[in-house]
């Protein structure tokens, strides 16, 4: 009798805990719109910051969502020319040699963890070392150290599900090891390397800690790598902690956007996932 | 052209194996290159002040040279602390029902949200927390336990924290339950076992290594949060007596004082440790966390 009162009363303790998580969801999502959505107009995404705009005047945050739009499309294409070969490589070229790839493997789960207030630290550091302002180049280098096993490890996770006939059938064919990873891996993980990209640009995107040090703020969008860079979450984070209402209702707002550019990446990786599933064999 | 094709293919192959070796060599590096960085920016620090003291002393003025982190790094522990009590077991009974006992489309709909609570912005979650957690510990929980609290405090970042490790704990902690073998299921319910006993017996039994992988992932996620946190939990220097004090850990302590650094002498030395601290605290806690995964597949 008691076993059945423990394990009904276990079922229902589940089964709230997973619907409140849902709900929790819906209700992270209700509290940033409803406060932010009667501050977002078409000024706010389409101009720069005028002057008194940290008083509450006119001008919007232009400057942010192109800033975080230039550091997250760099970032990403760095972390993608150093992320794909390394991930094809462990599970094609490295592949006889299992320490080597368990190596690297724990390896990018310890970078994994690592928080990127450490990764902005360290740019920091490389920035000084290096004679670079706060720039977006910075910003950028930063952040591609920050975001590459994150694609890396996405990616691998993929690239393991191969079977292994493949490969061995590609060589049977006399294909190089080369061929065999971008021409039979990395189409057969299409899917996977679109949603491994846009988790990359996500996370690049979003973050601010490793931003703070090495890209800098500025009203103005930068012209070139080596101008400092605003950027949405500082926006965000600035504008927040300001006294006055109409500067802090503008930063929910910048948060309704920086949300709902993660919400539009989350649904495209979804429906780009099902719809390359057909070049899988 | 024919005759071309093998030697381009050849040089193809070449320059792809060069860029190969030298990416995974850039990888291999950075960890190493990360740490150093670090030391040799705090080195200014480390040669004046010893490390124990420094660590142990909760004295923090940095205009008079003296640097204690005892405070920070106490405020860092607890944080992560209060975000585990919280996430951990909302996460393992959500595990268990969303691998044993959901329909289908529960599933799929928890994966959705997953997917985007894990992409939601730190300082989005910060906002929220501001909005929402803050005035709530300050109007209701706080004066319930008959203590007054400003709301920002240990209690708020802990709240914020559980709520953003939990997309990584949940989804790690329902690929270790899946990949239970399902005969172990099924031997111990011909044995009799009731469905939750098989759960409690066998289920949490076998998947205990990698539970406790999972929860160590949340655990180094809330210990490296900085934006969110620094946002709800107050800053003040102190070693906090309750949960509704105001605590400063140190991603917040590193994230609030860049701009200063400059300034006072060896104030950006003590920033760089207290990036060191962290690295060090996070690497050591992964390696350890590894060891035990791979002990249990040896």
């Amino acid at each position: 009798m008691i076993k059945k009162i423990e394990e009904k009363f276990f079922l229902w303790l589940m089964k709230i805990i997973t619907g409140s998580l849902i709900l929790g969801f819906l209700f992270i999502l209700w509290v940033i719109v409803e406060k932010g959505w009667h501050a977002l107009s078409w000024q706010m995404i389409s101009e720069v910051p005028q002057g008194g705009f940290y008083f509450g005047k006119g001008g919007g945050i232009l400057n942010a969502i192109i800033g975080s739009l230039y550091l997250a499309f760099g970032a990403t294409f760095f972390a993608i020319l150093i992320g794909l070969p390394v991930a094809l490589g462990m599970n094609v070229h490295f592949l006889r040699n299992r320490r080597w790839v368990s190596l690297l493997r724990f390896l990018l789960d310890a970078l994994w963890g690592v928080p990127s207030i450490v990764f902005g630290a360290f740019g920091f550091a490389l920035m000084t070392y290096l004679g670079l302002r706060a720039s977006l180049l910075a910003g950028i280098i930063t952040v591609t150290l920050f975001i590459v096993p994150i694609f890396i490890r996405a990616l691998d996770e993929v690239l393991r599900t191969i079977p292994g006939g493949l490969l061995e059938a590609s060589y049977s064919l006399g294909v190089t090891k080369t061929r065999t990873a971008y021409g039979v891996f990395f189409r057969q993980a299409l899917p996977g390397f679109i949603s491994a990209i846009l988790l990359a640009f996500g996370r690049g995107i979003g973050d601010a800690a490793s931003v703070l040090f090495t890209a800098g703020y500025t009203d103005q969008i930068p012209h070139s790598l080596l101008e400092p860079t605003a950027t949405l979450p500082l926006a965000i984070f600035f504008q927040l902690s300001s006294p006055i209402p109409e500067v802090k209702e503008r930063a929910y707002a910048a948060a309704i956007i920086l949300t709902g550019i993660i919400l539009l990446i989350s649904i495209v990786s979804r429906l780009s996932t099902k719809k390359y599933k057909k070049n899988i064999l | 052209m024919a005759l071309s094709f093998p030697i381009s293919r050849k040089l193809m192959d070449k320059v792809s194996n060069t860029w190969l070796n030298v990416a995974t060599f850039f990888l291999l590096m950075l960890p190493l290159v990360i740490g150093l960085g670090l030391v040799l920016e705090s080195l200014p620090l480390l040669r004046t002040h010893s490390f124990f003291q420094m660590i142990g002393s909760a004295e923090w003025s940095p205009l008079e040279g003296k640097f204690g982190f005892y405070a920070f790094i106490i405020g860092s522990l607890l944080v992560t602390l209060i975000s585990f009590l919280f996430s951990a077991p909302v996460c393992l009974l959500a595990a268990i029902y969303l691998t044993q006992y959901a329909p289908r489309w529960v599933t799929q709909v928890m994966y959705f949200v997953m997917d985007v609570l894990a992409g939601i912005p730190s300082v989005v979650y910060g906002v929220w927390g501001v909005l929402v957690v803050v005035p709530f510990i300050s109007q209701y929980a706080a004066p319930f336990f008959g203590f007054t609290s400003t709301g920002y405090c240990l209690l708020a970042g802990g709240v914020v924290l559980a709520i953003m490790s939990l997309p990584y704990i949940l989804n790690m902690l329902m690929e270790v339950l899946r990949n239970i073998p399902i005969e172990l299921k099924e031997a111990s319910l011909s044995l009799g076992a009731t469905y939750w006993e098989t759960i409690k017996r066998v289920l949490l039994k076998q998947g205990k290594t990698g539970i406790i992988a999972a929860l160590n992932l949340g655990i180094s996620k809330a210990l490296g949060e900085t934006i969110a946190v620094l946002m709800v939990v107050g800053n003040v220097v102190q070693v906090p007596q309750n949960v509704f004090q105001p605590a400063y850990p140190l991603p917040a302590l590193i994230a609030n004082n860049y701009g200063d650094m400059m300034s006072i002498p060896m104030y950006g030395s003590a920033l760089m440790l207290s990036a060191l601290l962290l690295f060090l605290i996070i690497i050591v806690f992964n390696i350890l966390t590894n060891v035990l995964v791979y002990q249990r597949y040896k």
